[in-house]
């Protein structure tokens, strides 16, 4: 509004709200594509298999990886806000948040080396 | 350019909504709030600048203005912690509309409360015995700990889905709903319920902790609308709740 | 309607984490073992397990999908209420109508 600078963005949980957005909106994007994709079995497994054949390409893999990212950190980042709607408070917010997100990132590696 | 750094260089916003930064050259003193500096400037360098304080010891929030980038208390912010090389940006209370220079207007966020229904409303009289609560009960225990809001306005201006969403009721107006629904005195939780699970009630909050991490109190808005989430889910299945 | 739409999006959610977990490990399964498309397809079809599990999959991600796309066209976009009501509605319906297609594609024998 008044160019101040906005620090409280620099709130750790801020940023996880971010990612949680930002990844929901990535999946939603992703998704209509991903089942056109799987819907090309329709056409028999030759199809699909053509088009799984062009996923081999490193630039897809990587992308692939980004996408099991998105979804394991929107899955850990919604789980903590399930428990914080649905349990009794607890603290350590930032610490549940980095977790989500590490997790998330190892998950993904996991799905790289096994891609690679 | 000095060794030993004898003053400070404030930039305090200036005008209406379309205003700007003005920079002033206030002496650096040992100890010194940043309400200490803008009160200097305003004794001292122009007396046409408009801005709040009361108590100034940290008790009515009165002086909540956004210092460096955060809503804070000028009067409990110690300029030493805050100023960045000498240098200090002070503006009104974001997320409200300006009146001058750093005094915002307080109105919507005032109505707001009211909206949520943040007012008590009593069940007896003065010839009713007085009713006994317990401290300990669960329910007053929920209420004792958001029950502290001097609606200072910090965790409003602190929120970004207020800026996002104008009809955000806003932290503290949700706080404080909280704190009536678990009074067991009151008899507005009907009407209260329908209001934070109106369009802006409890279900726009994203959980930013963005309140909770500038409260000066230290109060916990985040997970007093998580409550209200929890008992407005619980109203909605019982038919009390028309949504 | 936001009581409603907040126990939707919560719901199908918690009905997705483990349908989300067990999506991981069968993604990282397949990219492990190198299955083929007829690895896959061999697998699903005719299969009723994966027919239900994909099948309340696909429909709780075009619930929940739309229901957040909402809110951030409210918060982030001039778009907002019925505007806003319509694009997600629509948006859900593709979901379904693809979703479905894909897991008819991949469990029909």
């Amino acid at each position: 509004m008044k160019g101040a600078r906005l620090q409280h963005r620099t709130n750790l949980l801020w940023l996880a709200a971010l990612v949680h957005r930002l990844s929901g909106l990535a999946l939603a994007i992703f998704l209509p594509l991903h089942f056109w994709a799987l819907g090309l079995a329709l056409g028999g497994e030759a199809s699909l298999g053509n088009f799984l054949r062009w996923t081999d390409a490193w630039f897809v893999k990587l992308s692939e990886t980004g996408l099991v990212f998105l979804l394991a950190v929107h899955l850990l980042g919604g789980l903590r806000l399930l428990v914080i709607e649905n349990l009794a408070w607890r603290d350590g917010q930032k610490q549940l948040a980095t977790l989500a997100a590490a997790i998330s990132a190892a998950i993904a590696f996991v799905f790289l080396v096994q891609a690679l | 350019m000095s060794n030993a750094r004898s003053e400070l260089r404030v930039s305090l916003w200036r005008g209406g909504e379309d205003g700007r930064y003005e920079t002033y050259a206030v002496p650096l003193r040992e100890n010194q709030t940043v309400l200490d500096v803008v009160t200097w400037v305003q004794r001292n360098l122009d007396s046409s600048l408009a801005y709040r304080f009361a108590c100034r010891v940290g008790m009515c929030g009165s002086c909540a203005m956004t210092v460096n980038g955060r809503p804070r208390w000028t009067c409990r912010t110690h300029v030493s912690r805050v100023a960045e090389g000498g240098r200090l940006e002070i503006g009104p209370l974001e997320n409200l509309p300006l009146i001058k220079d750093l005094a915002a207007d307080m109105r919507p966020f005032f109505e707001k409360w009211q909206q949520a229904r943040g007012a008590f409303a009593p069940s007896k009289t003065r010839h009713d015995p007085i009713e006994k609560i317990r401290a300990d009960s669960p329910a007053r225990r929920a209420a004792d700990a958001a029950i502290e809001c001097i609606n200072c306005g910090v965790c409003y201006a602190a929120c970004d889905t207020v800026r996002w969403d104008e009809d955000y009721l806003g932290p503290a107006a949700l706080n404080r709903a909280w704190t009536l629904v678990n009074d067991v005195r009151d008899t507005a939780n009907a009407a209260r319920l329908e209001a934070v699970a109106a369009n802006g009630g409890c279900h726009a909050c994203h959980s930013h902790q963005s309140c909770q991490e500038h409260c000066p109190l230290a109060l916990n808005p985040t997970a007093s609308i998580a409550g209200l989430k929890r008992r407005t889910m619980l109203g909605f299945l019982r038919g009390e709740i028309e949504a | 309607m936001n009581v409603r739409l907040y126990i939707a999006q919560r719901l199908t959610a918690a009905v997705m984490v483990p349908l989300v977990a067990v999506h991981l490990a069968v993604i990282v399964y397949a990219t492990r073992h190198g299955l083929s498309a007829a690895d896959m397809l061999s697998r699903t079809r005719g299969s009723l397990a994966w027919a239900l599990f994909y099948g309340i999959f696909v429909v709780a991600a075009a619930i929940h999908a739309p229901i957040g796309i909402r809110t951030v066209l409210a918060e982030w976009s001039p778009v907002r209420g019925r505007g806003a009501d319509l694009i997600a509605t629509g948006i859900g319906l593709l979901l379904l109508a693809l979703g479905l297609r894909a897991v008819a594609a991949v469990v029909l024998p």
